[in-house]
């Protein structure tokens, strides 16, 4: 096992191990968002990675460069960002009502105010 | 007070670079990092900026929010618009070729436009989740 | 020359209308604009199955980039059969919808549920049209986002936290999706799911291809919320208003559905997945634990959202059976009962969403004597709920007949028998509607406000006809099955 050519993916492991652990096992609503975009940042580094060849240079077609990196993993990882953004904004968003609406943003003093009615605010 | 006319001197001074560093990462796009996405953002952040030092009503009266909201329309609207102009030139969806006679610069065409469209868009929808959030006061702490 | 561009305005039609929808503001106009769309879609679809059937395979290159290096929509008879079916769905539920939202939401935020409506549609759309894997995940997130906002437009406040469980769970799921496309991009080289499947058995290192299985199945299983990832759907359906919750039931788990399909028999193929891993043994066991204990839980639901929320998850193990039974009756067993149950759901909920209106709460006290006031509504729960259970004459009886069949086919009785048992729980929770509907008083200081406006009894009960329909006439929708089946048991595309 070549663990130090293969760093990236260790790292890339690493993350999202670490950003599913944060959503699972915090219970602050932001937290979770925050475990939410740990994970998918991993996921970025999956797919550009191995995008980068050794000795490529930028995709754009020059005179005296034979390899070039592959440009398709960062169109993919730009919607997948752009994807990322509107996930946590809407995230944000219904976290900021809930707060209106229960006055927490605990998970479980949430669920608390739920079962016995208790208005927010 | 002194800090606070610090600050709106170098927002006046500075915003309007920022705006024009936008429009060159916008065009950049096709031989640097760039792109209608990123330049969106730094568009939002120039006028995010103005709010944050000149407070949200004025940054409001700048860009009302019916004019946020067209701008988000309208942004996926030129997007799609190019690719129906793709359809009635006689092409598929989105075909840049048919765009301009030498297809190499129809792809051109087409990606300036598309481009366009996506900063319009992405300023646009920036802006307005700061809007949305920052126009929400909430009870307990008034700031 | 629009017959040539049909796959492209499938999902472009509803994507233009979003954003028309926005700048136009109006209520009534976003309204007619979404019915006219959904319509559109509709016509659209069943074009491109007709398409389908006497020319085959149709490929559509978008941008006029040739596959693999562009993005391709292909369209065989097992997605036009899925396109037809959210195009009716859609359909159905935009004219329904206009005095559902009307009592629900202020004025001035109408035309944000349209825009949102549209979008889910176009995602929904897209989805199934697309031949290539990241433009799946794209309208994946596309349709999974709009869904969030209008389960977030419910009434009630837990509408917010169910919207926040489900977009936390929904985007895990979406991610995985994504790792398991890397992985085989990393493998492939391509994101065209027909020349990826071709790639795919030359490959030899089969570590990353095993791994990339499992993240697609994770997570387009959290999608289609089968057991025990379906903690997201209870508290969706329940909050969600009620014409959100009949799309929804009706269309985004059978799209997730049908992503599982996709990927199982066209791009890995049954012998990898079935026949070299356990994946068999994994999916039926899930499947019967879905439709045994999701059936026991809806008995035991108060409100009648809730308990036809779990009855899906159980329906929806009904389906992967099928899938688990990897024979052509067991496969068309699954795919008709998508088509099937999502008409009897969207019924189901369209008529409950009646309720909602007239009684406010759906609990089961307040729906006490419902048969009196609501007759006809009532009388479609009644005949939708029997399509539930499988009854002979309803479109329900036809899926759970070629599961059993399956099921028989494999030799295995206790499967058979399985299917018929836990078809019998669902009589106990649709019994308790009836009971409290029929046998039972109103509860005092109920008002009864009479039936449902038309605007909303109409299209539930076309949904209701639909049911009886499909179960007297199989023509349209076991044959599209059928034809499905070939597709999937035939080989790559």
């Amino acid at each position: 096992m070549n663990f130090a050519g293969h760093y990236s993916y260790w790292i890339t492991v690493f993350l999202m191990i670490a950003g599913l652990y944060v959503v699972i096992a915090r219970g602050n609503l932001i937290k979770k968002l925050i475990g939410l975009g740990i994970f998918q940042t991993s996921v970025y580094l999956l797919y550009i990675a191995p995008g980068k060849l050794i000795g490529g240079t930028a995709p754009i077609i020059a005179s005296g460069f034979g390899t070039y990196s592959n440009p398709l993993p960062h169109v993919l990882i730009l919607t997948a960002i752009v994807v990322g953004v509107a996930t946590l904004a809407l995230g944000l968003a219904i976290v900021v009502r809930i707060h209106e609406a229960y006055g927490s943003i605990e998970e479980d003093e949430i669920l608390d105010r739920d079962l016995t009615g208790q208005e927010g605010r | 007070m002194r800090s606070d006319l610090v600050l709106r001197v170098i927002a006046k001074l500075l915003i309007p670079f920022v705006l024009l560093f936008a429009l060159y990462v916008q065009f950049h796009g096709d031989f640097g990092p760039g792109g209608g996405f990123q330049a969106g953002v730094i568009i939002a952040a120039a006028m995010i900026f103005y709010a944050i030092v000149f407070g949200l009503p004025a940054a409001r009266r700048m860009v009302p929010d019916r004019a946020v909201e067209a701008m988000v329309a309208a942004g996926v609207l030129i997007y799609a618009g190019v690719g129906v102009a793709g359809l009635l030139l006689g092409g598929n969806y989105l075909d840049y070729f048919v765009l301009d006679r030498v297809p190499a610069h129809g792809q051109e065409r087409g990606i300036f436009w598309v481009e366009a469209g996506v900063a319009v868009t992405v300023s646009g929808v920036m802006l307005k989740i700061f809007y949305m959030f920052a126009g929400r006061r909430s009870d307990a702490d008034d700031a | 020359m629009i017959g040539e561009h049909l796959p492209a305005l499938q999902v472009v039609v509803p994507l233009v209308a979003a954003p028309l929808i926005v700048l136009l503001r109006s209520a009534p106009l976003a309204w007619l604009l979404a019915v006219g769309v959904s319509w559109a879609s509709l016509v659209i679809a069943v074009a491109l199955l007709l398409q389908v059937q006497s020319g085959g395979v149709i490929s559509y290159a978008i941008g006029s980039w040739p596959p693999p290096w562009g993005i391709e929509y292909r369209v065989d008879a097992l997605n036009a059969y899925v396109l037809v079916l959210v195009g009716l769905v859609a359909s159905v539920v935009a004219p329904y919808a206009r005095s559902s939202v009307a009592a629900e939401l202020p004025r001035e935020r109408h035309y944000l549920f349209y825009c949102m409506y549209m979008l889910c549609l176009a995602g929904l759309l897209g989805i199934a049209i697309t031949g290539d894997a990241f433009n799946l995940f794209v309208f994946l997130e596309i349709s999974s986002l709009s869904t969030y906002v209008l389960i977030a437009l419910g009434r009630n406040r837990r509408a917010l936290l169910a919207a926040y469980q489900y977009l936390i769970m929904g985007t895990i799921g979406a991610t995985f999706y994504v790792i398991g496309i890397g992985l085989l991009y990393l493998m492939t080289g391509t994101l065209n799911l027909a020349d990826m499947a071709s790639r795919l058995r030359e490959v030899h290192e089969l570590r990353p291809v095993l791994a990339a299985l499992a993240f697609i199945t994770v997570g387009v299983s959290l999608k289609l919320a089968l057991f025990p990832l379906h903690f997201w759907l209870p508290n969706a359906y329940a909050c969600a208003p009620s014409p959100v919750t009949a799309f929804l039931a009706a269309t985004a788990t059978k799209v997730s559905v049908y992503v599982l399909l996709r990927f199982y028999f066209s791009v890995f193929g049954a012998a990898f997945v079935f026949e070299r891993l356990p994946m068999r043994g994994l999916v039926l066991t899930l499947s019967v634990l879905a439709a045994v204990t999701a059936s026991f839980v809806a008995v035991f639901q108060q409100d009648l959202k809730r308990m036809f929320a779990y009855s899906s998850v159980a329906q929806i193990g009904y389906i992967t059976l099928g899938i688990a039974l990897v024979n052509e009756n067991g496969l068309a067993g699954a795919v008709v009962h998508l088509f099937n149950h999502g008409v009897t759901k969207a019924a189901l909920f369209l008529l409950v969403g009646g309720i909602a209106l007239r009684t406010g709460q759906v609990t089961f006290e307040r729906v006490a004597g419902l048969g009196r006031r609501m007759p006809l509504t009532s009388l479609g729960i009644v005949i939708a709920g029997l399509s539930l259970i499988g009854t002979p004459g309803t479109a329900g009886f036809i899926s759970k007949w070629y599961l059993v069949l399956g099921a028989l086919d494999r030799g295995e009785w206790w499967l058979a028998a399985l299917i018929v048992a836990s078809s019998l729980i669902a009589v106990a929770y649709v019994w308790r509607f009836v009971e409290a509907a029929y046998l039972r008083e109103p509860a005092p200081g109920v008002a009864g406000s009479g039936e449902a406006p038309d605007g909303m009894l109409v299209p539930a009960w076309l949904m209701v006809a639909a049911c009886v329909y499909f179960g007297l006439d199989t023509s349209y929708s076991l044959g599209g099955a059928r034809a499905a089946v070939a597709v999937l048991l035939g080989g790559a595309p």
